[in-house]
């Protein structure tokens, strides 16, 4: 399936949410403050920010009152534009080669899962790729990994559970750069964002790459959970406080979560979305367009 | 442990605006009330919910009970509280244990919720209750999560079983009929994490509560969930008729309003909370005592009952009488250095009390490996030194330092500190500090 089959697919289940409840407005409401306070709280039912819901609703409020139009699809194009445009003011990086990239995040959000499709992802590419199994915390993690690395056929370096991820990680990158690989993938451990103590380990691995592999290019994605609310907000400033974003991949899009919250993600701390993850199987991953994820909306 | 911090924060904001303007009109009560409403929604409340408890909230307080009152404020900050406390009540619910053995108990929910780990830590409880639980592995999908169950249910010092990918309603059946013939009276089945849309698999978990005999179906939430917790929490209910909810990963700073959306579309109770990623991090749930946290009254219960469960009621009394009678010995402080590791270490007991909330304690504050020592250097001591301190020359400290591997600075220091406690002591018997 095409990715924008793909992705319009996942977003069907909120796409006929938003839409239904749009026109219901449209039905009963002559355009007033009643009907941008719906729309606000159609914004803030899908998990967008109470403060970039009120900028988002309030700039086309001002802009329907100056151009005097109350056209239904004026105002949805126009909400979708601004919505877009919101997502577009981080840009997207541009992967060069050869390349680290390193997925962070709290526990549980599908890290694990979304190196061995982003594995493959690189692998349609005719990229070649090594993974690291840099979470040697959480109990069988380096085994549900190493699944993913034969599903998609790819050299998976990996310590002992318990061991120092750093090491895996100066491991790693040795590897990668002996035998010239394109992409080297880090997986690490789940980490709540205000465990200081975890996010120093991070910034450590964050260092070894450097240190020991400057010659590479190096993009940290930070992994969100779509089912995420506001503290979504909260895990990419301290994510990138500790280790700098390039970019986030959303997760569990395939469920009817909305991972509105990337509005303000995009929006506020600039960190684009990168990947999209609609599902369990390996070639379940997306990458990101902003105008089919505004689109899957309404 | 930051649990509600931000709406406490929010809402003690909107309070101490209340406080200061005196008696409330109609329409201040109303601002109020737009405010408490953005906070709520920040802290993920579902829309719905969060706007049926304004309407309520709004309405005791709107009127006279709050206009004639002296303290306005007040009254509100009770009404807010006694709403909290009503939508996420009734409190503390224990599991529910099967007449006829064994208990089984079911774990559902999305993937990435913490199933796996909240099986351990779940026989850890059940074991501290006296129970004898066994864990099943039914999660047949994900990658290694069978290996992950038999490690974390090996730190629980919990048999695992498992039967590789057979059907999960087979391998549920088989694991109570083995628990029946071993001993088990409590079965814990970890199941795989779906999509609650996923209808093959809910079909799936229906099955298993049809093959076995389930007493408690507990659905499993991340307590960052943000709106869809009511889709999630809805659908699960609906299929499965869940007996209770645990929400986990309370210890980072979420506001946590998931749990109040949860528990006001679904009505069922929530039984646990997890508050870490140490087998031993699951605490019971206390609705009052979380909307406390909410207004940003702290955790004092909470608290109280933690100390109360590492000291035995009879410590806890000599201790006192040895405080009262400054007889405080270097025992003693071992002790309380050892009390202070069971309840979970300094900075978890911070966190809790009232006001600490932003007194970020790092983790490394209380080491473990300093507690070590310390009772290394204390256990090198005779008795007579630990009762009399101050009998401690320049010749016993080297014994004393050999004898536990550690410096005379070491020793000077424990000394010193052991002084400065015993001082501390004493002015908090004279009332002059206050722990709380």
């Amino acid at each position: 399936m095409s990715f924008f089959g793909k992705i319009r697919d996942a977003l069907k289940k909120t796409k006929a949410n938003v839409s239904t409840k749009l026109r219901q407005l449209f039905l009963k409401n002559k355009i007033g403050d009643a009907f941008y306070e719906e729309l606000e709280e159609i914004l803030i039912s899908s998990d967008v920010s109470v403060k970039t819901a009120d900028e988002v609703v309030g700039a086309v409020k001002e802009e329907a009152i100056e151009s005097k139009l109350k056209d239904e699809q004026f105002v949805t194009d126009l909400l979708k534009d601004i919505l877009e445009d919101t997502l577009n003011e981080a840009p997207m990086p541009e992967i060069k080669y050869p390349c680290v990239i390193m997925l962070v995040g709290v526990n549980g959000v599908g890290k694990t899962t979304t190196v061995g499709k982003v594995a493959s992802w690189f692998l349609q590419k005719k990229k070649s790729v090594t993974v690291a199994a840099a979470d040697t915390f959480r109990a069988a993690a380096i085994d549900q990994l190493s699944v993913w690395a034969d599903r998609a056929k790819v050299r998976l370096v990996k310590h002992e559970e318990g061991s120092d991820p750093s090491a895996v990680v100066y491991d790693a990158v040795s590897s990668a750069k002996a035998r010239g690989t394109d992409v080297l993938l880090i997986d690490t451990a789940g980490r709540l964002h205000v465990k200081e103590n975890l996010m120093n380990e991070l910034g450590k691995m964050d260092r070894v790459v450097k240190r020991e592999y400057p010659e590479a290019h190096f993009y940290k994605f930070l992994v969100l959970d779509a089912t995420t609310g506001q503290n979504a907000y909260s895990q990419a400033r301290l994510f990138r406080q500790a280790v700098s974003l390039d970019g986030i991949v959303l997760t569990k899009l395939d469920g009817t979560a909305k991972g509105g919250f990337v509005f303000s993600l995009c929006g506020e701390l600039k960190i684009p979305v990168v990947f999209v993850g609609v599902g369990e199987k390996i070639d379940d991953l997306e990458e990101f367009d902003a105008e089919q994820f505004v689109e899957g909306f309404f | 442990m930051a649990l509600f911090e931000s709406l406490s924060e929010r809402l003690n904001h909107i309070f101490s605006k209340l406080t200061k303007r005196g008696k409330l009109t109609e329409l201040e009560i109303r601002s109020a009330m737009r405010e408490v409403r953005i906070a709520l929604l920040e802290a993920d409340v579902n829309l719905k919910v969060a706007k049926n408890f304004i309407a309520e909230v709004s309405e005791k307080a709107v009127g006279q009970q709050v206009l004639q009152s002296l303290n306005p404020a007040q009254q509100v900050i009770k009404i807010v509280n006694e709403e909290l406390i009503a939508l996420m009540g009734p409190g503390n619910a224990k599991l529910e244990v099967s007449p006829k053995p064994p208990t089984v108990i079911m774990m559902c929910g999305l993937q990435g919720a913490g199933k796996t780990t909240m099986c351990a830590k779940l026989a850890v409880q059940l074991k501290k209750q006296g129970k004898r639980p066994l864990l099943v592995a039914c999660d047949i999908y994900r990658p290694a999560a069978i290996d992950q169950l038999k490690v974390v249910g090996g730190k629980a010092g919990a048999e695992v079983f498992e039967r590789g990918t057979q059907d999960p309603v087979k391998t549920a059946q088989e694991a109570v009929a083995y628990a029946l013939k071993m001993g088990y009276d409590t079965v814990v089945i970890d199941t795989a994490g779906r999509l609650h849309i996923d209808d093959r698999l809910m079909q799936e978990l229906e099955n298993i509560t049809k093959a076995v005999n389930v007493t408690e179906i507990l659905l499993t939430v991340d307590a960052m969930t943000g709106q869809d917790a009511v889709n999630v929490a809805e659908t699960f209910n609906a299929r499965l008729n869940v007996t209770g909810v645990i929400l986990t990963k309370l210890d980072g700073d979420t506001r946590g309003g998931a749990c109040l959306s949860i528990k006001a579309v679904t009505g069922k109770p929530i039984k646990f909370i997890g508050v870490g990623e140490k087998i031993g991090d699951l605490e019971p749930f206390y609705p009052d005592r979380m909307a406390s946290r909410i207004l940003g009254m702290g955790d004092v219960l909470s608290l109280i009952e933690k100390a109360q469960e590492a000291v035995t009621e009879q410590q806890a009394k000599e201790m006192e009488r040895k405080m009262r009678e400054n007889s405080f010995t270097l025992t003693d402080y071992l002790t309380q250095f050892e009390t202070l590791k069971k309840m979970g270490g300094a900075g978890a007991l911070m966190s809790m009390l009232p006001g600490m909330g932003k007194l970020k304690l790092k983790e490394g504050d209380f080491d473990e490996k300093r507690v070590e020592r310390i009772r290394a250097i204390i256990l090198s001591m005779t008795p007579k030194e630990r009762d009399n301190p101050q009998i401690i020359n320049a010749s016993r400290k080297r014994r004393i330092a050999l004898g536990s591997g550690t410096t005379v600075q070491d020793i000077n220091q424990l000394l010193k500190q052991f002084e400065q406690s015993k001082l501390l002591m004493k002015q908090m018997k004279s009332g002059k500090r206050r722990l709380f």
